[in-house]
């Protein structure tokens, strides 16, 4: 039971006003980590084939030729498939299928995740007691064996299904972090703030606490879609959605049950395999773009041998005192960084 | 001790729902999935065998939903669980019971090779940042992106072959008859090699990420700091007072993320036809053979809840915190 000024008084150092002038030179510092950026320019380029594909494709992907089994050449850059089907339009046909179903999976997921683990962070008590137990129950259900099972009960599930069904199974993780964020949000000063001048809890959870979640929302979101797209692969290559809708998980499908490996045609799994780990990777990335962006202390610490007047060389790094040599008398530089928090 | 209690409550409840879900996925099949099944099998399939299925994807319209689900429980009390389409008329419990050997030795003793070895990496890349170790984390990330089958596929093209020592698929010789015998012990080692490096190799990365991370928040510190200035050697500061520290959190992640790791290693069964859980659900899914799919989601869950269970031992042993409370 505080005096109502010591809230208001503390309130002031962590005001919005103070965070609102360098928002936008943050954003773009951002943009300047080498890891976001490069995978952000990775992305863009998937993205921009998942548009496209279908337009600039050379062939169909499902017309059959005479050209059976053949290596990459200038016709065929990737090869072509036991029916002389063409890989490189197969590829490029199926990339919106994998970002559609990524996007779609993620957004469904991250939705679930901000509701659950942001009310059972706030809510507290018995709300919160049972959000958590249900994200917990299926944080450790094992995902995949369940998004197989309920993908393969559903009829010739196609990209939207399989994406649905993703979404609504891998969404614990997020609420998870969520929910462990917005409690330690809650009783900050400015919150406390917001609710002792009456704001309505409503409007304390999304102008209050979620622009402070927005970083973790993010990484949740883009973990999520990394996970989508590996699991609609993975369902795709078992034979479980729909042949006739083109993803890369499909033409290993292919591939695998056409013996590709025994005959040799190393083209046809190749590329959609490359596919998947670099799109993997950039989305990787930018999740480590997040990551160092809200931690600098994650940051690769770039050049960190010093030499020392006396010829001495020194590796410094964060939270640590360099120890010179017993001749060394200079004083030791200390790197120990003090935090703002 | 009421740590360990809450956990086992907590596993007692997730089991209690995932047999539940387990119980209302085959009801959501539109249609009859079994009775065509069962018609085609037609007088090889015994009356018993056909109630049990029957209770099992809720054919039985007359019952009501809740006496449905008693019955349900009361067939998984007895093990079971209908009889496998793809194996006919094997029962899905005796299919279960020979291929979980193979899946626990593969991807159990694979994963916590993998945890050891990856966090052993993060400790030192967390603790020697800024050296050469800092050039691993980009290659880790590409490895990791790979989907483990498709790193299976071409750790099969590449190193297996008709001359190679490895074997592209299977869990044994097939002329060996399964037994402690060591000629049996040693070409299941042999068959297991490939499939353990590809899930090592794409494993390993993420324990690294994580672990470098802790290292890199517990190493400033300031019980690191003070441990510094008694001047204590560099190597025991390390592992005593940073990576003894940075492990706790390590070891609960470990636990939550089984489920992920257990998902993706199945597949890798299914590459190298290797007769686990995996390829059972391969099979499975393949011949839309339900009653084994349930089988296998079952199975797998149960498994992981042990093994989360096991974990929390262990983090209860690392933890002296945990131990004080009760």
């Amino acid at each position: 039971m505080s005096a109502p000024t010591s809230t208001i008084t503390a309130v002031t150092p962590d005001g919005p006003e103070v965070a609102a002038a360098p928002a936008k030179r943050q954003r773009l510092r951002f943009v300047a980590n080498p890891k976001a950026a490069t995978g952000l320019i990775v992305l863009a380029f998937f993205s921009l084939i998942a548009i496209i594909g279908p337009w600039i494709a050379p062939f169909d992907p499902s017309q059959r030729s005479s050209d059976i089994l053949q290596g990459p050449s200038g016709k065929h850059w990737f090869g072509t498939t036991h029916l002389g089907q063409d890989i490189f339009s197969q590829m490029l046909v199926g990339t919106r299928g994998v970002m559609f179903v990524g996007l779609l999976a993620g957004i469904v997921a991250t939705a679930l995740s901000v509701l659950i683990g942001v009310s059972s962070g706030f809510l507290g008590g018995a709300a919160d007691e049972g959000l958590s137990a249900l994200s917990n129950v299926f944080l450790v259900i094992p995902a995949l064996p369940l998004i197989i099972i309920v993908a393969s009960t559903i009829p010739g599930a196609g990209d939207l299904m399989v994406a649905l069904v993703i979404g609504f199974t891998s969404w614990a993780w997020g609420a998870r972090v969520l929910r462990a964020q917005t409690l330690s949000l809650r009783r900050r000063d400015y919150v406390e703030a917001a609710r002792a001048t009456g704001e309505s809890t409503w409007r304390i959870i999304t102008a209050e606490i979620m622009p402070n979640l927005t970083a973790i929302i993010a990484s949740s979101f883009v973990g999520t879609v990394i996970f989508a797209i590996m699991s609609e692969i993975t369902l795709a290559f078992i034979g479980i959605s729909t042949i006739s809708e083109w993803n890369w998980g499909t033409i290993l499908f292919w591939a695998q049950s056409q013996q590709a490996l025994a005959q040799g045609a190393w083209w046809w799994f190749v590329p959609a395999g490359l596919a998947i780990a670099i799109l993997g990777t950039a989305l990787s990335l930018i999740n480590f773009g997040i990551d160092e962006f809200v931690s600098p202390r994650l940051r690769n610490a770039g050049h960190t041998k010093v030499k020392t007047n006396d010829g001495h060389s020194v590796r410094m790094r964060v939270g640590f005192t360099p120890v010179l040599g017993n001749k060394a008398v200079a004083p030791t530089p200390v790197v120990r960084k003090v935090d703002a928090a | 001790m009421k740590f360990l209690l809450q956990r086992i409550a907590f596993y007692l409840f997730t089991a209690w729902a995932a047999l539940t879900i387990n119980f209302f996925i085959p009801r959501l099949i539109p249609g009859d999935p079994v009775t065509s099944l069962i018609n085609k099998y037609q007088g090889q399939i015994s009356t018993e065998a056909i109630q049990s299925l029957y209770v099992l994807f809720g054919l039985d319209k007359n019952a009501s939903l809740w006496s449905q689900y008693v019955d349900y429980w009361g067939q998984v009390f007895r093990g079971d669980l209908g009889l496998s389409f793809t194996f006919f008329p094997t029962p899905v419990i005796d299919i279960l019971q020979q291929s979980l050997p193979w899946t626990i030795a593969l991807v159990g003793i694979t994963t916590i090779v993998s945890f050891a070895i990856g966090t052993g990496l993060g400790v030192l890349a967390g603790w020697r940042r800024g050296s050469w170790l800092d050039g691993l984390l980009p290659v880790t990330t590409f490895l990791s992106s790979i989907p483990y089958f498709w790193l299976g596929l071409l750790a099969i093209a590449v190193l297996a072959g008709p001359d190679s020592i490895f074997p592209s698929s299977g869990g044994y010789e097939p002329g060996l008859v399964p037994g402690w015998t060591p000629e049996f012990m040693g070409s299941a080692i042999n068959h297991s090699l490939l499939p353990a490096i590809t899930i090592l190799i794409s494993s390993v990365s993420g324990w690294i990420l994580s672990m470098r991370n802790m290292m890199v928040t517990v190493a400033s510190e300031d019980y690191i700091t003070v441990a510094h200035a008694k001047g204590l050697p560099e190597k025991r500061v390390m592992l005593s007072y940073a990576a003894r520290n940075a492990l706790l959190p390590n070891v609960s992640g470990f636990a939550l993320s089984l489920g992920f790791i257990v998902g993706g290693t199945l597949l890798v069964e299914i590459v190298f036809s290797y007769p686990g859980i995996g390829y059972n659900l391969f099979q499975a899914v393949g011949s839309k053979d339900y009653p084994l799919m349930q089988g296998v989601f079952l199975v797998i869950t149960l498994s992981v809840l042990v093994a989360n269970l096991i974990a929390d031992v262990a983090y209860l042993l690392l933890d002296p915190r945990t131990r004080k409370e009760g």
